[in-house]
């Protein structure tokens, strides 16, 4: 009798083609049906609610807007093109009246659009995000392979590691004003500023968990490498960081989180250039458009750092040797 | 006998415990030749892994000392491989690429590169692992990674190769077929080899002596027994020999009547700190 259970769920773990398709059919479908719920119940809610700025828009508002920044976007882009275009011709105009003539081609200061400043805040986490990783993580191996350096920092991490980014903000933006003087700035100073900040507070989990991979090797390795004699280096490259690549990457994608999340709240809090700056903008705008128009930043925020997240992964299916590990 | 080529001489090693230090191991004194195979046998707990770990230099004794060709050892080192019980393979490394860890750190500059990659085939081959040899260790079976570890220990060209139950995890049929195998490659190569077992035939078949550890703490070295049996040695010829069974039978009477492992049951739980236990704990210290 107890053979037979067994028996089925052996037969049901080998999916032949038709089952799997079924089976990831059967998964859509659920996924699309959240979906649908959940606009649905949006639209039936959104029109009950009445905001100083008109009722709370629906998905129908929130796709309208979407296409109304995809047009302004467009738009702004023409305009910069035939800006340039216009300076192009004028400067020829120029050469060929005089050639000796000096010429200047001006930038274009148009206002950000949305696309923009998606683009800013993606450039501007990936930075603060890799800065993080090149701190965390050769930071991490050294203290992870020693016991004294860990009892010695530990409670810094601790200490450091739950301060919120609103806490960090003035901070890093004094220090960056104070210290970042240049004639010629190669970075803006908000730049600088939102990257700090995101490195600050998205460097702890990668920083905590290279430490935990490197200081669980199994004992076995160790006394492998011992055996061999390895030399420090050959130690790290060959033994250390491959065991604890699972570890890494865990940190890594907790960081990337975070540091979207970070970057977010402080282009709010500091009006640096990004999508939280968006946000703000669109809440002090407080025209009709501004909540359907903040609806698509917070969309648009969450795709992103889903997004974000699986390449994260994709990344880490690649680097991993445990092919066979499950990662979700 | 020749000047012994390893010796064991007054070996100790004690553990600090909050009660005071903790006597693992004392007076274990041993000399064994070049080519000579000896297995420690004796009740789990009992240290033979700290006397292998000592021989390796992954743990330093409290007292006395080991000598190889008249140096001693105080440090791990290549030339003592060692094969781990579980395998201890590099799980990111294909079997090809385990060895080659080994390889081009103990030969690096005095092989060439096209040496190197002939004298890890040849080990591959040896073990009869050349089939596999682009496998990662988790596609392999564990007898194959056992025989890839002994092939990672060989290719380091050891004059000791110390085992520590290199076989206890793998299934009769697997067992029996790698000791075969190390007896083949123990004839051709004539390595000098120490191998902690549990397993009485095991003992009996592969070794020249088979050395009886009492149980501890402060355990050391009760009986040592020679094996006078000819080599090659064949499994099946020898399950009718009287002498074989006699040696068996001496091996295990000394585990089971004179070394009885007393069990006190409701009185062993809170002093169940054996020697193993605490080697593990101090090599993982030493690493640190």
């Amino acid at each position: 009798m107890s053979a037979i259970p067994s028996q089925w769920s052996r037969v049901k773990n080998v999916l032949p083609g038709q089952q799997q398709l079924a089976q990831w059919l059967k998964q859509s479908l659920l996924s699309a049906a959240g979906i649908a719920v959940f606009v649905l119940l949006w639209q039936l809610l959104a029109s009950q609610i009445t905001t100083s700025l008109g009722s709370f828009p629906g998905p129908l508002q929130v796709a309208q807007q979407w296409s109304g920044l995809v047009a302004e976007h467009k738009a702004e882009n023409a305009r910069e093109a035939a800006f340039y275009q216009r300076q192009l011709e004028r400067n020829a105009a120029s050469l060929a009246a005089n050639p000796d003539a000096v010429i200047t081609v001006r930038p274009y200061n148009g206002r950000p659009t949305f696309f923009s400043q998606i683009f800013t805040s993606l450039y501007t986490v990936l930075t603060g995000f890799v800065l993080a990783s090149l701190v965390a993580i050769p930071a991490g191996i050294v203290i992870g392979l020693s016991p004294r350096l860990y009892s010695a920092f530990n409670p810094l991490i601790q200490l450091f590691k739950p301060v919120s980014p609103l806490a960090w903000l003035p901070l890093v933006t004094i220090l960056v004003s104070a210290l970042y003087q240049s004639e010629q700035p190669l970075f803006a100073r908000s730049f600088l500023v939102s990257v700090f900040t995101v490195t600050l507070c998205s460097l702890w989990p990668t920083l905590l968990n290279t430490i935990v991979g490197v200081s669980n090797i199994s004992p076995d390795l160790q006394n492998v490498s011992r055996v061999l004699q390895l030399n420090w280096l050959t130690h790290v490259r060959r033994i250390v960081l491959p065991s604890a690549v699972p570890m890494i990457f865990t940190g890594l994608r907790l960081s990337l989180g975070i540091a979207w999340m970070v970057l977010i709240a402080a282009e709010m809090l500091a009006q640096n250039p990004g999508l939280g700056k968006f946000v703000w903008d669109e809440f002090q705008n407080g025209s009709s458009d501004s909540l359907s128009r903040i609806c698509v930043a917070v969309l648009v925020i969450g795709l992103i750092g889903y997004a974000l997240d699986r390449l994260m992964l994709q990344l880490q299916q690649r680097v991993n040797w445990d092919k066979s590990a499950q990662l979700r | 006998m020749q000047k012994a080529h390893l010796q064991l001489s007054q070996l100790g090693i004690s553990f600090p415990t909050p009660k005071g230090p903790f006597v693992a191991l004392q007076n274990v004194n041993l000399e064994i030749g070049k080519g000579e195979f000896i297995s420690l046998i004796g009740h789990s707990g009992c240290g033979k892994s700290t006397v292998l770990n000592l021989v390796a230099g992954l743990l330093q004794a409290s007292s006395g000392g080991v000598i190889l060709n008249q140096k001693e050892v105080n440090a791990p080192g290549p030339e003592r491989a060692v094969v781990f019980q579980n395998h201890s393979l590099l799980p990111w490394l294909s079997v090809y690429q385990n060895v080659e860890l080994a390889v081009k750190q103990v030969f690096r500059g005095k092989k060439s590169k096209t040496e190197m990659r002939d004298w890890i085939e040849h080990n591959l081959a040896l073990v009869q692992m050349s089939h596999a040899r682009d496998k990662r260790p988790a596609e392999i079976s564990g007898g194959m990674k056992q025989r890839v570890g002994i092939a990672r220990a060989l290719a380091m060209q050891p004059q000791v190769l110390l085992m520590d139950e290199p076989f206890g995890a793998l299934d009769a049929l697997t067992r029996a077929h790698l000791q075969d195998s190390l007896m083949d490659i123990q004839a051709q190569l004539n390595n000098t080899v120490i191998m902690i077992t549990h397993d009485v035939d095991e003992a009996v078949l592969l070794s020249d002596r088979i050395v009886m550890m009492t149980n501890g703490p402060a355990a050391t070295i009760g009986e040592i027994l020679q094996i006078a049996l000819p080599r090659p040695r064949n499994r099946i010829a020898l399950a009718d020999c009287a002498t074989y069974n006699h040696y068996r039978h001496q091996v295990l009477s000394f585990l089971y009547e004179k070394q009885r492992k007393v069990e006190v049951l409701a009185k062993a739980e809170p002093v169940k700190v054996t020697a193993d236990a605490l080697a593990g704990a101090a090599t993982r210290e030493k690493r640190a």
